[in-house]
């Protein structure tokens, strides 16, 4: 009796295995264009971001490039104990911090003083010759950026520098001079981005209930009243979204233009977590210690960005996801 | 935009600073750029002659573009970055579409687990080192694969098609089932001509993206006759005398100053922004918002 069970009940298991192999073999075929479409696509996620998600394991190695990932010896902590303890490290988190800081006042706010602006426009030409223009920058890389930056304030042919030689008698170095190279970011960053960063709060604006402003003339609210109870309050949402988003991103104080604007003399003020890592990483070699910092922005990087999501719901946003 | 009945003097003068603010940051905008044009044409005799800047040259001179057309090392790089741009966009635009199109279909099995993993990896990353020793292991270095192969996907981009894909008509491929088309053909007959616009978009994301491309360079090339242009106009811009840079004679550029090579450059690394920025501007202002909408 017993044993006859045990088997039925092998059976009725094995068959039932059986059948939902079937049925994945069933949707596998019937769906199969749509998962061959997707193919290239997965193998691309899995071999260039999931693996090296994998690849951090370096990060608690001493990686050498010959020995290979499975041949280097295990470093536990050490590199982390290393990078905590160097000199660089505050430096480095230092000034992520405060460009991050200077990007999000001084970025944020003329993205809205434009749209606002832009907004109070009432000859149609005249707007969308502005925004033409100004959010034209926004495609151009920032070499381009900088090579503009440089026929500025490049210390002997410069137009700024020649013109300060020639009214002061003094070589102008701007580009090497701590006191300016944030500022050079900034107004830069300013100049790229600021047209194209008006668009969304323009879309946000263009929204707003135009009886809402009849309405208020009515009441006698004047230009200014209006901008205060009507047009800002229509722009808060998104203002606060893209706040708290950034605030998710402070650890990217923006790599590319970081980059690209650093020279030696400057990293006191300028060098931040990714221009140190890839010196450190692909112009000197020393992989471990650079994916150990890797790592530790991309952890504090997501807790920041799950958190700031969160906080978006919680405000009655709609969050990202 | 705020309601004015009456217009008082104090809202004469407020728009009056409103205009004049917009006036000069358009022109704080467009004077760098007309002016390293204006720098890359002008003799430098004229330039010095008039303290460094002229705003429109008497006399214009090709020289600085000649020798950069002439030289060894920009046409190479033009031609890779060019290479790269045409190739990459198709490629980036193909792996899009086929990621995008099946995951725009509720109904099919496994679809969220392939899509909350694309998400996952907007908000975590490996970062750099890894991947440079994941593109290493893969054999890219020093091939232009590798400026179109670790950038494959922009899962920001996917999740904007995918969305355009889910507010198609539906009855239209219903009704192409119907008549016996497969998934596959249902896919190229029917829903990409519905999606020229999208396409269109995201191709200029993609292929602005691949122009502008610095790192890629930097990080996996050695090679300096694989060096893409912006890596090479950056290389440029730093070092004192181009002669080394361009790989030309030191005497031939005598009398052209590096500045003047320099800004032709920069101009030529513009050149093809420009020309597309009438398309840009039709797309991407649509793009943008298209994508601060949730997929």
């Amino acid at each position: 009796m017993k044993t006859e069970n045990v088997i039925a009940a092998g059976r009725a298991e094995r068959s039932g295995i059986k059948e939902k192999l079937q049925q994945i073999a069933k949707t596998l075929v019937r769906y199969r264009w749509f998962y061959l479409m997707m193919l290239p696509g997965v193998l691309y996620y899995i071999i260039y971001h999931y693996i090296p998600m994998g690849g951090l394991l370096i990060a608690f190695k001493k990686y050498s490039l010959i020995k290979g990932i499975w041949g280097s010896e295990w470093a536990g902590l050490d590199n982390f104990r290393t990078v905590f303890s160097s000199p660089d490290f505050p430096v480095l988190i230092r000034n992520t911090l405060i460009i991050s800081v200077y990007r999000i006042l001084f970025n944020m706010l003329p993205d809205v003083l434009l749209a606002l602006i832009l907004n109070e426009i009432r000859v149609q030409w005249f707007k969308r010759f502005v925004q033409t223009v100004t959010y034209g920058p926004y495609f151009l890389s920032w070499i381009i950026v900088y090579g503009l930056v440089f026929s500025f304030l490049a210390p002997d042919s410069g137009l700024i520098s020649s013109w300060w030689r020639d009214h002061t008698g003094e070589t102008l170095n701007l580009l090497t001079d701590k006191n300016w190279f944030r500022p050079i970011l900034i107004i830069t960053d300013i100049w790229k981005s600021t047209g194209y960063g008006a668009i969304i709060y323009l879309a946000a604006l263009a929204t707003i209930n135009h009886e809402l402003y009849e309405a208020a003339v009515v009441d006698g609210a004047g230009r200014w009243r209006q901008l205060w109870h009507i047009t800002l309050p229509g722009i808060r949402e998104v203002f606060v979204l893209l706040l708290i988003l950034r605030i998710g991103h402070i650890l990217d104080a923006g790599f590319e233009q970081v980059y690209i604007f650093l020279n030696a003399r400057v990293y006191e003020v300028g060098d931040i977590i990714d221009t140190w890592v890839f010196r450190r990483g692909i112009e000197n070699l020393d992989f471990s210690i650079a994916a150990a910092v890797g790592f530790f922005k991309s952890v504090i990087g997501f807790v920041l960005v799950i958190s700031a999501n969160r906080i978006a719901k919680k405000l009655g946003g709609s969050g990202i996801w | 935009m705020s309601f004015i009945l009456k217009r008082t003097k104090s809202d004469y003068v407020v728009d009056f600073f409103i205009y004049a603010a917009l006036t000069l940051f358009a022109l704080a905008t467009i004077f760098p750029l007309y002016y390293v044009v204006v720098m890359s044409i002008t003799p430098i005799a004229e330039v010095l002659r008039n303290g460094g800047f002229v705003i429109w040259p008497n006399e214009l001179t090709w020289d600085a573009y000649k020798y950069i057309f002439e030289s060894d090392r920009i046409p190479k790089a033009l031609w890779v970055t060019i290479r790269v741009t045409v190739i990459g966009t198709f490629l980036n635009l193909l792996v899009t579409m086929f990621l995008a199109y099946p995951l725009s279909k509720k109904f099919l099995p496994g679809r969220n687990v392939v899509l909350v993993g694309i998400v996952f990896t907007m908000l975590f990353s490996g970062g750099l080192i890894p991947l440079y020793l994941v593109v290493r292991a893969t054999g890219l270095l020093n091939s232009i694969w590798a400026l179109i192969i670790p950038g494959l996907v922009s899962a920001f981009n996917m999740l904007i098609m995918k969305t355009y894909f889910e507010n198609l008509p539906g009855e239209i491929e219903e009704a192409a089932k119907v008549d016996g088309c497969g998934d596959l053909a249902t896919m190229f007959r029917i829903v990409l001509p519905l999606s020229m616009p999208i396409i269109a978009t995201l191709g200029l994301f993609y292929g602005v993206g691949h122009w502008n491309a610095y790192f890629g360079g930097i990080m996996y090339m050695t090679d300096k006759d694989l060096m893409p242009i912006q890596v090479v106009l950056r290389n440029m811009i730093v070092t004192p005398s181009v002669s080394n840079e361009l790989n030309i004679n030191a005497m031939e550029i005598q009398q052209l100053p590096p500045e003047t090579i320099k800004m032709a450059t920069v101009v030529v690394a513009i050149i093809p922004i420009l020309l597309v920025y009438p398309f840009l501007q039709k797309y991407f202002v649509k793009g943008m918002l298209l994508g601060s909408i949730k997929g």
